[in-house]
């Protein structure tokens, strides 16, 4: 069958089958940024924004997103400028093998446009189904306050 | 300029961040087919008949692969050569490889998975290492496997470290203690699962990309079993995305299948992990039995101990040998033992053949020692840092094994400096307090201090080495290649630092190549917490070497030696009008290792690494759920070169260590492991994490080392777990001898 997505801002069309989810169709087309941990919905290494809410994209028919918005890693920079969390994650060291990143990037998007000032408590319980092996976390929540503070201050001028 | 010891951004992290990295599932190549492993259920039997004629109709299948069909010798080359690339007689553990197929696509070839027919006749198992070893017990062990076998048909190693005379050492003694501790598996859990690409090259050569640790063991392991000369096989190594000891001898296993299918489909195959297949079917942490038995004197000087260890190797030797040769070395800790006797044998049971984990083999006798050193000073009235400091080793003394420690031994300070971090004495109070005012909860605060051997060490010596390749490019920049890997450990950042640093020029003007095989020799494994080491010297050997050119050409254009960093381009492009070698290859060796395996003496490793954790735990005593509240980190590594990724790695183990102890189980039974991928194997999440760990590097440094640097990948979690398993004990006050301590073993500790 036919569906057709906004992907990172540009209309598209894909065929699918109907037991595809959106994990396996977004990278089939391309889309590489969006990882796969586990395929059961337990490691948020395939977090996407499907209108604007963070989903484990390996959760998601990809039928059931026909219509949809979607919001990849690759959608995030702007003209080549990275996001502030991008940004964010590079200055406190909070990338190691990298492989969770995108997804832990993408719950974090999620997290600060609903919270645009979250406690430490909030932030745990954003990101608390993205797993993290090499990091500890303790760089990369760091990092989600720092960008916290920059989009409010982007926001506020 | 200086670049060393400051925190500069790692190269890699941009693509990271904006999803660009290349891991091996992101790549494809022109024709590529899919494989999927048929695999035993079974823990142990004969293989009767496999009947793959209905994969083969499979119209999307294009071929598939028995041991018929391997062209080479049928092994996954690791060091015994026991275990077979694919099972052609009897299965020894469940999940083992007994056939391969390639499809058109992913979707096909797990369809056609399910048309494999493969009888087999049940046989006896046996999966505990203990069992394994009475007389009568079912054969696990290729017989030339078990080096054991006299005593043992399933005993592939026993070894065994005598020093001084323990009887007296005990006799001696004013309290003398022991314990039984056990520990279990722990999965590696790397984000990214186990993959691989084989791709055909012309003149009969072939090329596989992976996520690997050691690319040169995969080119040993693929040449092996298609029976081609190395010079034939070319690994290249894609981003990787974590390992831990995960990927040290496991890609060679997974390359070696790809490449079977694709050497006979003649075209690109690509094989990648489901994340249940992985954790089921891939190595783990040995689980272990550790007996110990410590005395000391009034004053907390250790007088003697005497330990026995088992590890459960599972099917095939793998690594294990290693494994429990480093386990031996570090039983007794970082302290000073005049009398010491250590038996350690590791045992093959008819389970996942188990392997490399951040510390490898050392985890589980820390456990032990550091709840012995704390038996000790319980008996003695003594403080728990106290005991450690008073034993802890200096420069000048013996090791266990005999070892004089010329230079570098930071343990007393990393103590120290962890007594004053975590203000141990206003803490215990506080501790007290705390518990003294909550009816429900307790709070507990647990140290231990640790050592850990740098490199492969006398097991291994003709490892240690590696290579390193450097060129001035025409305009200036710098081409540099290795042969350890980046896997999230920081290494590019390291090595591109050594280099821009000597060189006098930015970062961005470096490139790091993919690690390739076919770019430096062999460079040994990345593992043992020797990347930045290793390849660090080669890097400085090859520096030294082209500024020596460098150095030459600007004396000839007048260039003073200042200016030589802003002018390179100017130098670069006089190389390429004169026809000067822009490229140099730099080597560097490790310092010589010796061991006597009759004694267990020598000088094992050339040098050691050390580290102090302070933990804090909280436990629910109504539900014994426990909470790292805070942790104190102090790790001797000699110089630090990035502060920013020497943190995060100690960090991430500090985590990893809370998973061993505390959430991470995988119950086995029958041979079959209890467990479905991340779904009931639970790695910490940011719920678990302590919420600002303090982490501090006192710098002993190793003159031989890059700038003084020695290792610190391992030493983390090797510290971690047990500060954190010692915390819980202080917390509820009772005995603790088994991981996980799971909220059940907890409640049972509680009500013994
Ligand atoms: S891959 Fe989707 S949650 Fe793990
Ligand atoms: S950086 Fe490796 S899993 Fe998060």
């Amino acid at each position: 069958m036919k569906i057709s997505l906004t992907v990172n801002g540009a209309q598209r069309a894909f065929d699918v089958h109907p037991g595809d989810t959106l994990l396996e169709v977004l990278r089939r087309e391309g889309y590489k940024g969006v990882k796969k941990g586990c395929g059961a919905g337990d490691c948020g290494a395939c977090a996407v924004l499907l209108d604007g809410r963070a989903v484990n994209s390996c959760l998601v028919l990809a039928g059931k997103a026909d219509g949809s918005e979607v919001l990849t890693i690759e959608g995030l920079s702007k003209d080549g400028a990275l996001h502030p969390l991008q940004e964010a994650f590079l200055d406190e060291g909070a990338v190691q093998c990298g492989y969770c990143t995108p997804g832990m990037i993408i719950a974090s998007l999620d997290l600060l446009t609903h919270h645009p000032d979250p406690n430490e408590e909030e932030i745990r319980e954003g990101i608390a189904g993205n797993l993290c092996r090499c990091t500890g976390y303790t760089k990369e929540l760091r990092a989600i306050q720092a960008a916290a503070e920059k989009m409010r201050e982007a926001r506020h001028g | 300029m200086t670049l060393i010891g400051a925190g500069v951004p790692r190269p890699d992290a941009a693509d990271k961040v904006r999803g660009e990295a290349r891991f091996v599932d992101d790549l494809a190549f022109p024709g590529m087919l899919h494989a999927r492993v048929i695999r035993s259920p079974i823990p142990h039997g004969r293989i009767l008949r496999v009947d793959l004629s209905r994969v083969a109709t499979h119209p999307r299948v294009h071929c598939t692969v028995t041991p018929d069909d391997v062209p080479g010798e049928n092994v996954v080359h690791v060091i015994y050569d026991d275990q077979p690339a694919l099972a052609s007689d009897v299965v020894r553990y469940v999940g083992e490889p007994v056939a391969l197929l390639a499809a058109e696509d992913r979707e096909s070839a797990r369809e056609a998975e399910t048309l494999a027919r493969v009888d087999y006749e049940a046989l006896p198992a046996v999966s505990d290492p203990l069992e394994a070893l009475r007389p009568g017990a079912p054969v696990v062990a290729v017989p030339a496997a078990a080096e054991g076998r006299d005593e043992s048909p399933n005993l592939f190693n026993r070894m065994r470290l005598v020093k001084g005379d323990v009887k007296r050492g005990f006799a001696e003694a004013d309290v003398i203690v022991e314990g039984e501790y056990r520990t279990g598996y722990q999965e590696h859990a790397y984000l990214e699962t186990q993959g691989a690409i084989a791709v055909p090259e012309e003149q009969g050569a072939i090329t596989i990309y992976g996520s690997l640790q050691c690319p040169f063991y995969v080119q040993g392991a693929v040449a092996k079993v298609l029976g081609l000369p190395l010079a034939k096989v070319r690994v290249v190594q894609t981003a990787t995305g974590g390992a831990f000891g995960g990927k040290e001898d496991v890609p060679s296993q997974v390359a070696s299948l790809a490449a079977l299918l694709a050497w006979k489909a003649r075209r690109a195959v690509k094989l990648v992990y489901d994340r249940e297949e992985d954790v089921l079917t891939t190595s783990k942490r040995h689980p272990s039995v550790v007996r110990y038995k410590s005395g000391a004197k009034k004053d907390g000087t250790l007088t003697a101990i005497e330990v026995d260890f088992v590890y459960n190797a599972g099917a095939y030797q793998t690594l294990s040998s290693a494994v429990l040769w480093r386990g031996l070395l570090t039983a007794a800790g970082p302290y000073r033992v005049p009398n010491v006797g250590i038996d350690g044998r590791s045992v093959a049971t008819h389970t996942v053949p188990n392997g490399a984990f951040r510390g490898f083999g050392s985890p589980q006798v820390i456990f032990a020692h550091e709840s012995q050193m704390d038996s000790l000073a319980e008996r003695l009235g003594m403080d728990r840092l106290e005991i450690r400091r008073r034993n802890a080793l200096r420069v000048g003394d013996e090791t266990a094994c005999g070892q004089k420690l010329k230079e570098s031994v930071g343990v007393l300070e990393t103590i120290e400096r962890a007594r004053e971090l975590s203000r141990w004495e206003d803490r215990l109070r506080a501790v007290a307090a705390f518990n003294a005012s909550h009816p429900h909860r307790r709070r507990g605060v647990g140290v231990s201090s640790v050592l850990y051997g740098v490199g492969l060490g006398a097991k291994s010596p003709f490892l240690d080495k590696a290579g390193a390749y450097l060129k001035l490019e025409a305009d200036g920049s710098v081409t540099l290649a290795v042969g350890t890997v980046e896997m999230g450990q920081g290494l590019t950042a390291a090595l591109s630092q050594i280099a821009c640093d000597a060189l006098g020029i930015r970062i961005d003007r470096l490139q790091l190549t993919p690690v390739d095989t076919t770019r430096v020799p062999d460079s040994g494994p990345t593992v043992a917490s020797r990347g930045t080491l290793m390849s660090g010297l080669a890097v400085l050997d090859a520096v030294k070497k082209l500024r020596a050119r460098i150095l030459d050409a600007s004396n000839g254009l007048g260039i003073p030696e200042e200016e030589i960093p802003a002018r390179l381009n100017e130098i670069a492009r006089s190389f390429f009008l004169r026809n000067l070698d822009p490229a140099v290859e730099g080597w560097a060796h490790a310092e010589p290792v010796d061991w006597d395996p009759e004694t267990g003496l020598g000088n094992p490793y050339f040098v050691y690494s050390y580290a102090t954790h302070v933990a804090e735990v909280e436990v629910d005593l109504t539900t014994g759920e426990i909470s790292l509240e805070d942790c104190v980190a102090v790790h001797d590594s000699g110089k630090i070169l990035n502060q920013g990724t020497a943190s995060g790695q100690v960090e991430g183990g500090i985590v990893q260590g809370l998973g061993f102890a505390v959430t991470e189980e995988i119950a086995e039974k029958d041979g079959r492991l209890k467990v479905k991928g991340f779904t009931t194997y639970r790695i910490p999440t940011i719920r678990d994490a302590p919420p600002s760990p303090t982490v501090e590097f006192v710098e002993a440094l190793y003159s031989p080392g890059p700038f003084g640097a020695k290792g610190l990948g391992e030493v983390p979690l090797m510290a971690a777990h047990a500060a954190i398993a010692r915390a819980i004990a202080h917390a509820i006050g009772k005995a603790v001898s088994a991981y996980p301590l799971s909220p059940e073993r907890v409640r049972q500790a509680l009500a013994s």
